[in-house]
């Protein structure tokens, strides 16, 4: 009995030392131990101690916190990590970890101090990265956070770089820690600002915005603000062109809304007022595509949804045209009130399938981010919808001028009756023409869901400017649609820098009523007998 | 723009104002207590406002299997002001007048409010609001139940100018182009004045309602943030206009890190129309998150789900601000001991209830409610996480001290004094 205790206690001895001295052997316990608190302060310890640490399992950690996949197991009071698929592993040893129950996870809160300290550690840290790419990554992220304590380690993998591109992000990061270090040599730091002023971009001119409100009258403030003024005077030009560009994608928004109207209402003279509420199906339709499609196929859900939301828009144009307009050719008043009144009630009617909530369409990888291209950041999306606003702009041309079908509707647009003499079936036709209308406007809500509300509301917004768009160009021609787009959407966004968006507007619709005082049929009108009837 | 959309919602309203005759509801028995409910559910606004509707539904029929106020079964009238302001009105006085309802629990936007208040004075009725706003009224007939800016816009000023929220000091304030956005930030722009922030620092944006093309104007706070400074952007934009903001800043790659965007009008709701996941870390100051932790919320949700039948319908701010609303009114009554508003109004001061966040709003003077502060930054998940929160609760501040003009007014409305515009300096009650 005696020595069965004694052995018990001498057990019970050995596991303590045991598992003291591990814990003085392995900093990376003590670090993790200052996970357990999930307080801030404690946490930025932890991720400065990590970044130092060169435990294997640092950079996972990080990220995991980063991303919200850091939990305390609270039964055994252990820091585990999930990833992407949602298997959970142990943060100290990497490994897979077992006998986790979910119920006990807590996240490891973070806020945006933490997630600033967290992308500058893992910066810090991939600066030795095998991978180029991803060293100059690590050398952004030190550029962005430009803190003193990560000179020696820039230093360092800056002496043993052989790649180009990563040294010269190295060597920026590098100047970006020396230009704001009071006790760096000065030397060093006027090389600095050289090397930012050459970079050039809105980073290096907070930079030397920063250095040239801090440092004292001397060589370094004038070179300072030398460089301030170069940045500022190249950003200045860049701007004039990042303006021309929001207005070409302003435009190919207002071109894809606006031409399936142009061509209801220059064919057949309807003012349809549901056109917004076709956009909005086809906006809608892209979220039934993205809720049924598998997530495997993503990707692609685009791809789906614009055949599709042509369908599903045409269909509801021609069912407009069969039941109410049909009924009302020649009285544009009352088309104009009776399609209003089915905008309404499509409106109601998505509000009652779907929710009066916004839905919520995710931007395929391609169409999400921005590329930069000298001083012009291109904002994938909006370029995309440039490319099909041209493309649905050149395959409309292509169906009016290259089909039979295109020939019928361009001589019921000139001359109805005449058209009707030469044996085509213009009722057949303005069913054609208003379904291909509508349909259009489907596609462009697919394009205009990955930039705006998918909600009932959704077309409203864009009525109004797209019969802007179609008066100015001028009745029944595309080329005028296109035109009058591109002068808006150019003009809007020239404006917006300097008066604001509000008076923007104004402007422009003070413009067009001058405009159309001075040119009634718009920019490209119509000629012939038939028009003056 | 503006024109044809106000002409839209006008016939709109027409329209569905003539199909909604829910006041059908009225020809039940006498002895039930009607409860107006004055929420757009069709229009632009329906999509704050429908939900809203469905907590008092839940409201009333939960107080009704408790047996009712005062031995009396509670009965929802809802109608439809589509949206409309002047219908709002209309209704209104379609509710008092005509369905004789004892209280109304409505309206969203400040217009639709100032729209009813005429209404509810003439008539002697009590109104609800659940909104934060701009402050700057207090009504005999009103309780606000939503936050005054020093409840809301201040706090979350004070958080980004702390060490925590990264010490800012350069400030974007961006908002939609109506009363709220302009009053709060001249209030803001006030405070920043006398926290010693310089003209240069502080960049004031308008923008139109439903603004959907934010290229020209994120660019801008892109610049405006790269001058060496720590800068913020403090949003007032409304409704619709948020999500295509917030995208625009995702693929811009403006990150929290960079330059947090604080937001107050956007909630748990509106965030479950967007990808939340480049958002992350862009805050959100309410007194109410559905993410908090504790059990009365945790209980609360529970039952919501419940009576939606939809486990992931969100709850948020204003509707918590309707559940302390309908609990007071409640207490009031049995305080009371009448239906009577004007009896009821004079029981509401003083009455205290549970907030869903584990603390005590207390009705005040001033026809506004104590509230806690939380600031919360947006989750991947479209939850808000909170950073921060006040120690207490916070009494509203209805006439803002850092505007001229409502420096000197306070709110009042216990007897003798009984006003809502008292001018402290001089003694007289309006203004």
């Amino acid at each position: 009995m005696t020595l069965a205790r004694l052995f018990a206690a001498l057990f019970l001895f050995c596991c303590l030392a045991a598992a003291s001295s591990a814990a003085r052997a392995d900093p990376l316990d003590d670090t993790l131990g200052l996970f357990l608190d999930d307080k801030f302060p404690q946490t930025e310890k932890a991720i400065g101690q990590l970044a130092i640490s060169g435990a294997p399992t640092g950079t996972q950690i990080l990220e995991a916190l980063a991303d919200n996949r850091l939990f305390i197991d609270k039964a055994s009071k252990t820091i585990v990590f999930k990833n992407a698929a949602g298997d959970i592993f142990s943060a100290k040893t990497g490994e897979k970890a077992a006998n986790i129950d979910e119920g006990a996870l807590k996240k490891v809160r973070v806020n945006n101090g933490l997630r600033s300290a967290i992308d500058a550690a893992i910066g810090s840290m991939t600066l030795a990265s095998p991978d180029p790419a991803k060293r100059v990554a690590g050398a952004d992220a030190v550029f962005k956070s430009h803190d003193p304590k990560d000179l020696p380690a820039v230093d360092a993998a800056l002496a043993k770089e052989k790649d180009q591109h990563a040294a010269q992000a190295l060597r920026q990061a590098r100047a970006a820690i020396l230009v704001l270090s009071a006790d760096a040599p000065e030397a060093d730091r006027l090389a600095a600002v050289g090397l930012l002023k050459e970079r050039g971009d809105q980073d290096a001119q907070g930079l030397l915005d920063e250095l040239s409100q801090k440092a004292g009258e001397g060589p370094l403030k004038a070179a300072a603000l030398a460089g301030l003024a170069s940045i500022k005077s190249r950003l200045a030009l860049w701007d004039i062109v990042q303006n021309l560009w929001y207005g070409l994608s302003a435009s190919s928004v207002l071109l894809l809304a606006a031409i399936g109207l142009a061509i209801t209402f220059g064919v057949m003279g309807v003012i349809n007022m549901a056109h917004g509420e076709m956009v909005m199906l086809g906006a809608y339709s892209t979220f039934i595509v993205q809720s049924l499609l598998p997530p495997a196929f993503a990707q692609w859900s685009l791809a789906v949804a614009i055949p599709l939301a042509f369908v599903i828009a045409g269909c509801m144009g021609i069912l407009i045209e069969r039941l109410v307009i049909r009924y009302l050719y020649g009285r544009p008043l009352e088309t104009l009130l009776a399609t209003w009144g089915v905008s309404l009630v499509l409106q109601q009617l998505v509000r009652t399938i779907f929710g009066a909530n916004n839905r919520q369409v995710v931007a395929p990888t391609f169409m999400s981010g921005s590329i930069e291209v000298g001083g012009l950041s291109i904002t994938t999306g909006r370029l995309w919808i440039i490319v099909l606003a041209i493309a649905v702009f050149t395959a409309l041309q292509l169906v009016l001028r290259a089909t039979s079908f295109g020939l019928r509707m361009r001589a019921v647009t000139q001359n109805r009756r005449m058209a009707a003499a030469m044996g085509i079936s213009t009722g057949r036709i303005d069913m054609l023409a208003f379904g291909l209308g509508s349909g259009i406007a489907g596609i462009a809500g697919v394009a205009l869901s990955q930039i705006d509300n998918v909600s009932p509301n959704l077309g409203q917004g864009y009525i109004i400017d797209s019969f802007m768009v179609v008066v100015l160009g001028g009745v029944g021609n595309l080329w005028g649609t296109l035109l009058g787009a591109l002068t808006l959407g150019v003009a809007n966004k020239l404006l917006e820098p300097f008066v604001g968006a509000v008076l923007g507007k104004i402007i422009l619709l003070v413009f067009i009523i001058l405009f159309i005082q001075k040119r009634p049929r718009g920019l490209f009108a119509l000629k012939g007998r038939a028009v003056e009837t | 723009m503006s024109f044809s959309r106000r002409f839209m919602l006008r016939a709109a309203g027409a329209l569905v104002g003539g199909a909604v005759a829910l006041g059908a509801f009225a020809a039940k028995a006498e002895d039930t207590i009607k409860i107006g409910i004055l929420h757009s559910l069709s229009g632009t606004m329906a999509i704050s406002e429908t939900t809203l509707k469905d907590v008092m539904l839940m409201l009333i029929d939960e107080q009704n299997k408790k047996g009712g106020v005062l031995g009396k079964k509670l009965e929802a009238v809802v109608v439809d002001p589509a949206s409309n302001w002047p219908l709002f009105a209309e209704k209104a006085r379609e509710l008092i007048a005509k369905d004789k309802v004892s209280v109304v629990f409505g309206c969203w936007t400040s217009v639709s409010r100032k729209s009813v208040l005429p209404v509810f004075q003439e008539l002697d009725s009590i109104l609800f609001y659940p909104v934060q706003y701009e402050g700057e009224e207090s009504q005999r007939n009103v309780f606000y139940t939503g936050a005054a800016p020093n409840q809301q816009a201040i706090p979350a000023v004070d958080y980004l100018m702390s060490a925590d929220g990264g010490s800012v000091k350069r400030w974007v304030l961006e908002g939609t182009d109506y009363v709220y956005p302009r009053t709060t930030n001249k209030i803001l722009a006030a405070y920043l004045k006398s926290k010693g922030v310089a003209d240069e620092d502080v960049l004031v944006n308008y923008t139109p309602f439903g603004f959907s093309d934010w290229q020209t104007e994120v660019t801008k706070i892109k610049a405006f943030g790269s001058a060496g400074k720590k800068t913020a952007v403090v949003s007032t934009i409304n409704g619709d206009a948020n999500v295509p903001f917030y995208k625009e800043l995702g693929n811009q790659g403006i990150k929290a890190t960079d330059i947090p965007v604080v937001a107050f009008s956007v909630g748990e709701e509106e965030l479950a129309g967007l990808d939340t996941k480049p958002l992350v870390g862009h805050l959100a100051a309410w007194n109410y998150f559905m993410s908090i932790d504790t059990p009365e919320n945790k209980a609360w949700i529970e039952k919501w789900h419940a009576f939606t039948k939809n486990p992931k319908r969100t709850f948020n701010d204003p509707m918590e601000a309707h559940v302390i609303g309908f609990n007071m009114w409640v207490k009031a009554v049995e305080k009371a001991g009448s239906f009577e508003p004007d009896k009821v109004i004079d029981a509401m001061i003083g009455v205290s209830t549970e907030n869903l966040t584990g603390g005590l709003s207390t009705m005040m003077p001033n026809h506004h409610i104590t509230k806690p502060v939380y600031i919360g930054e947006i989750q991947a998940d479209g939850q808000l996480n909170t950073v921060w929160q006040t120690p207490g609760t916070v009494v509203a501040q209805e006439w803002s001290p850092y505007l001229e003009g409502s420096r000197d007014l306070i709110a009042d409305w216990r007897k003798p004094l009984s006003c809502g515009n008292l001018n402290v300096k001089t003694g007289k009650c309006g203004g």
